[in-house]
């Protein structure tokens, strides 16, 4: 597809556990964060989007409808989905649910292992020191 | 805008109810007919073709199928699971007959068809495998260009690799012309996960469900669990269950409202053939 050739890929698993959906909303995210895909720039259409991935064009509709309630995209109707302009609040937003989910994960290790939460904060320190 | 719209469709037949059924075919959809043999899906289909008499509404392009039936009919491509095709023609001789037949026949689309499904145009029917004959059938219903494409199990019997032939065809006919439809009825549910927008599901004459493929794919699941745990679950939270020696397995509608409720997180994804299977066999 040539709005996708060099600058995006849309990669669909069937192990991921994650929608379909999502895995689409998420790669697109992926390229607009890192700037393959640019303000302004328009997005496939949904139909053609759906029959490359051979899906349902509803599938896509849900992912560019997500897309668009967290104010990535904006679709203007009879010409396409074009990337929104960036917005910093919602980027820091997306990138500190990131954080977060790492954090769940970090949490979950030190209950099983019975790590304590100073240890953690320790390693942390030492991390952002080593980087300084 | 609706291509098809069905409402309280009946037929009864010594021994079979097909009983008041409705559903729509939206402009722009592929909509996949399933269920078990002699459910209801052929005798809805040739309810749809006006073959067998009925009781209740069907619309097509808008307008009454039983008043405009001629009109309706020049627009619509069909493929009957019983489609005859005389074993003395070839697909020549058939270009010349369904020549006379449509007025929109193109002829040249029908020959690029038989070409790309690597059909021979001087050979008799008769001496034809059964997948090309099915591409022969494929081919004389598209190449009218209609808006609308009924067929009756058109990927039965065909190796995968035809099958996903015809199916990136069917998609790139109603990638051409948005306004176009099609409603296929096939066992080979795998096919529908990768090109229907739309699952329309009859069970014994009746519809028991008519959801986006999307929703029947992400939104269900099936959840094992001892017995314990599944005296749980509240009856308005499965769709049915089977009881197995070691476990349960029960089929759910929601997955993510499932887990935030009851906290369990294991919940497999089951194919399409697994959900029809728990609507037929499971209890509730």
């Amino acid at each position: 597809m040539e709005w996708l050739g060099d600058e995006m890929n849309i990669i669909i698993t069937n192990s991921s556990g994650l929608p379909i959906f999502e895995q689409i909303e998420n790669s697109i995210k992926k390229a607009i964060f890192s700037n393959d895909l640019k303000e302004g720039e328009m997005l496939p259409s949904v139909r053609s989007l759906a029959n490359e991935l051979k899906i349902s064009f509803l599938t896509v509709k849900r992912a560019y409808d997500e897309l668009e309630k967290a104010g990535f995209i904006k679709t203007i109707q009879g010409k396409g989905s074009f990337v929104a302009p960036k917005n910093l609040d919602l980027i820091k937003e997306e990138k500190l649910k990131e954080i977060q989910d790492y954090m769940e994960k970090i949490y979950e290790i030190t209950k099983i292992s019975n790590i304590s939460k100073d240890e953690v904060e320790e390693l942390f320190k030492m991390i952002f020191e080593e980087e300084l | 805008m609706n291509n098809i719209e069905v409402r309280n469709l009946s037929k009864e037949y010594d021994g079979f109810l097909l009983d008041n059924v409705s559903f729509d075919v939206p402009a722009g959809a592929i909509v996949g007919l399933i269920g078990e043999n002699g459910a209801g899906k052929t005798t809805t289909i040739k309810a749809l073709f006006n073959i067998i008499g009925f009781k209740g509404d069907v619309k097509i392009f808008g307008k009454d199928s039983k008043v405009y039936e001629k009109e309706i009919k020049k627009d619509i491509g069909a493929l009957f699971d019983d489609s005859f095709l005389s074993d003395y023609l070839n697909c020549k001789h058939i270009n010349k007959i369904m020549k006379d037949f449509y007025e929109t026949w193109d002829e040249k689309k029908y020959f690029d068809l038989l070409k790309q499904f690597d059909l021979p145009l001087n050979k008799l029917v008769k001496d034809f495998s059964s997948g090309m004959k099915m591409k022969v059938k494929i081919a004389v219903a598209m190449a009218h260009s209609p808006k609308l494409l009924i067929l009756d199990e058109p990927t039965s019997g065909l190796d995968p690799v035809v099958r996903s032939e015809i199916l990136d065809l069917f998609r790139k006919y109603i990638e051409e012309d948005e306004s176009r439809s099609i409603l296929l009825s096939t066992h080979i549910t795998t096919d529908l996960e990768h090109i229907s927008d739309y699952i329309l599901f009859i069970d014994n004459g009746k519809i028991v469900l008519d959801v986006p493929t999307d929703e029947l794919l992400e939104d269900y699941g099936v959840v094992k669990c001892s017995e314990e745990d599944f005296l749980k679950i509240k009856a308005e939270d499965y769709v049915s269950y089977k009881k197995g020696k070691y476990q349960y397995a029960v089929l759910i509608k929601n997955k993510n409202e499932f887990k935030r409720k009851y906290g369990i997180t294991t919940i497999d994804k089951p194919s399409i053939d697994d959900i029809m299977l728990f609507y037929i066999r499971g209890e509730k």
